[in-house]
């Protein structure tokens, strides 16, 4: 294809440094968008980098197994059973809120509520996520488990219990939100079908639009549980700095999250043992997390049905 | 299959359980909203006494009547400022490219899928990343800027899905209008592209900003300090925020610390509110333009 302004000297020339502006912008995007797996790349290198200084005093064996964690106070002990009990055992009280609550929330929502009702309710719960988590863990100290000792006279200051239940409330947007969206997108016909044969709104409900969905459900369920692994400044304030193997959520316990913000408070020289434990804990942490999201993918690519 | 009559048969018992199912699934929406309202109710009721003009002016003290917010509010403004500056052209730009310039390779799903997993990572461990990068290894020390490109790389998915959004949603036929003219690819870019997604891609960056002006593991793991008495005045000063602040009033024994705390907190939410409030009102505004 011929352009005849190109013939003539000066638009030519426009023409290619137009071209060549071209290209290095695109370049420059790209590099933008790179930073992303820099991103990625640093945050492995980082933990894993430090946490070898560790690795190479602790075995990893004692790390990933020994049922005792106290890095600072003596006998030093270094095994991060306690701590990852303590991560689970918040995240299960949460998600024992969270998965009913916001499944039934998802199911009114999509099935149930009328357009105009959902409007106002979604906005509402989403305010919810939206709440600086340290917001949550004053709630919770200072509202939740006060109330909770008024029936439970032996209920620790800090506990397992409040930061688990308030765990739950925050992650329930996240939960109702990603299911009510797999619900949204379940075919009309479908419904209509077994409404035709005389099911009842449950009967729809619960035997054609969960098993519908049920791959965006199980993936929403999935990554509210991953992001409550991550919490970390609720489970700081309201659930204790005590690693202890336990699944009594009366007592205080320790999470992975909590102990890396109580180490970064106090005073550990950089390059230490003690301060190269956070970056071994953290890097389990990000391989938890990492677990659960990436299985939350997979789901919906595997399992998810798509309904053109 | 089952005979007419055998569903007739069932009929009340279905209906009732219908009725008891709905009254659950209403309850659950019900405790969201609940725990919301009784959460609000209780940071209003402890804190609303503490509000102050000393709360807002004043330095951190040891005593709760003279302790104020100023160290954190200015720390806040420095860090959102100096994370805006970085978040804001890698965000557009890698939504950009993935949007106008990727072609279907390995590479655009490398990224694409990076991406995801980000949205994922705790943010603590963001906060550990900054640490061994910009404080330790690049030497930043315990900065406002070492705090900024951390909250940045935590953020930056956000406005990347956002701003993905806006530019999908301007319509092709502008492109091609612009291409028929003689524009080329930069050009369409810059200035149709981007001037179209415009509130949409603004709309990210203030839900981005949003959300971290409330993180607080991250910061906490940079800067360490929660008790600062005096203002950054150049970007490798040391530095506290607003949620951090709060934290270290929560973390004391004292009541009048927790009132304190909430009066904090208070201040923190009006924030996040106006700003939530302005993405709201810009996101309608440009729905109305584009449905007009």
């Amino acid at each position: 294809m011929s352009d005849p302004t190109t013939d003539d000297g000066e638009p030519r020339f426009r023409r290619r440094s137009k071209t060549w502006e071209g290209g290095a912008v695109k370049w420059l995007f790209l590099a933008c968008a790179l930073v992303s797996i820099l991103t990625t790349v640093g945050i492995l290198v980082s933990l894993v980098i430090n946490a070898w200084g560790f690795f190479t005093e602790i075995p990893i064996w004692d790390y990933l197994f020994g049922t005792r964690w106290s890095p600072i106070l003596k006998p030093r002990d270094y095994g991060v059973l306690p701590l990852v009990s303590g991560t689970l055992l918040v995240t299960l009280i949460g998600a024992l809120v969270a998965v009913p609550i916001g499944l039934a929330s998802a199911i009114f929502l999509s099935e149930y509520a009328p357009d105009r009702l959902r409007r106002i309710i979604k906005p509402v719960l989403e305010i919810l996520g939206g709440i600086p988590t340290v917001v949550y863990g004053y709630f919770a100290l200072t509202w939740v488990t006060p109330q909770i000792q008024k029936i439970l006279p032996d209920l620790l200051v800090f506990n397992a219990l409040s930061a688990g239940l308030v765990l739950g409330l925050m992650i329930i947007p996240m939960v109702s939100s990603l299911s009510e969206d797999a619900m949204l997108a379940v075919p009309r016909s479908l419904k209509q079908a077994a409404y035709a044969l005389g099911a009842t709104r449950l009967e729809v409900s619960i035997s054609i639009v969960v098993p519908a969905a049920l791959s965006g459900v199980i993936a929403a369920c999935i990554i509210g549980i991953s992001r409550a692994i991550g919490e970390t400044m609720l489970v700081t304030i309201a659930a204790g700095a005590t690693p202890k193997l336990t699944l009594n959520p009366l007592e205080s316990i320790q999470t992975m999250t909590a102990y890396i913000v109580q180490l970064s408070l106090g005073e550990t020289p950089h390059g230490s043992l003690e301060f190269n434990t956070i970056f071994a804990v953290g890097l389990l942490l990000f391989f938890m997390t990492l677990v659960m999201n990436v299985g939350g993918h997979y789901v919906v690519r595997r399992w998810g049905l798509r309904y053109e | 299959m089952r005979s007419p009559s055998s569903f007739n048969h069932h009929l009340g018992r279905r209906k009732i359980l219908g009725s008891i199912a709905l009254v659950m699934f209403m309850s659950s929406v019900v405790v969201g909203i609940l725990g919301l309202v009784v959460l609000l109710a209780q940071i209003l009721f402890q804190g609303l006494e503490w509000l102050s003009p000393e709360l807002i002016f004043n330095f951190p003290s040891r005593h709760p009547e003279q302790a104020g917010l100023k160290a954190a509010i200015f720390g806040t403004v420095w860090l959102m400022g100096l994370t805006a500056a970085f978040t804001v052209p890698v965000g557009v730009g890698a939504a950009i490219y993935l949007e106008e310039y990727a072609s279907e390779n390995w590479l655009t799903r490398l990224i694409e899928v990076n991406i995801a997993n980000l949205a994922g990572v705790p943010s603590i461990v963001y906060g550990l990343l900054g640490l061994a990068l910009f404080v330790q290894w690049l030497s930043m020390g315990r900065s406002v800027l070492a705090g900024a490109l951390t909250m940045s790389l935590l953020v930056l998915p956000i406005v990347i899905l956002a701003s993905r959004e806006a530019i999908k949603a301007v319509p092709e036929t502008y492109r091609q209008a612009a291409f028929a003219l003689g524009a080329t690819k930069w050009e369409v870019v810059r200035s149709v592209v981007l001037p179209s997604a415009s509130p949409g891609v603004l709309t990210g960056i203030i839900l981005a900003m949003s959300r971290a002006i409330g993180e607080t593991a991250p910061v906490i793991a940079i800067s360490a300090l929660v008790y600062l008495t005096f203002i950054p005045q150049n970007p490798l000063d040391r530095f506290t925020v607003l949620p951090i602040q709060i934290f270290n009033w929560i973390a004391r024994p004292q009541e009048d610390f927790r009132g304190l705390a909430a009066g904090g907190i208070i201040v923190l939410l009006i924030i996040l509110l106006s700003m939530n409030a302005l993405a709201v009102f810009l996101r309608n505004r440009y729905q109305k333009q584009s449905v007009e």
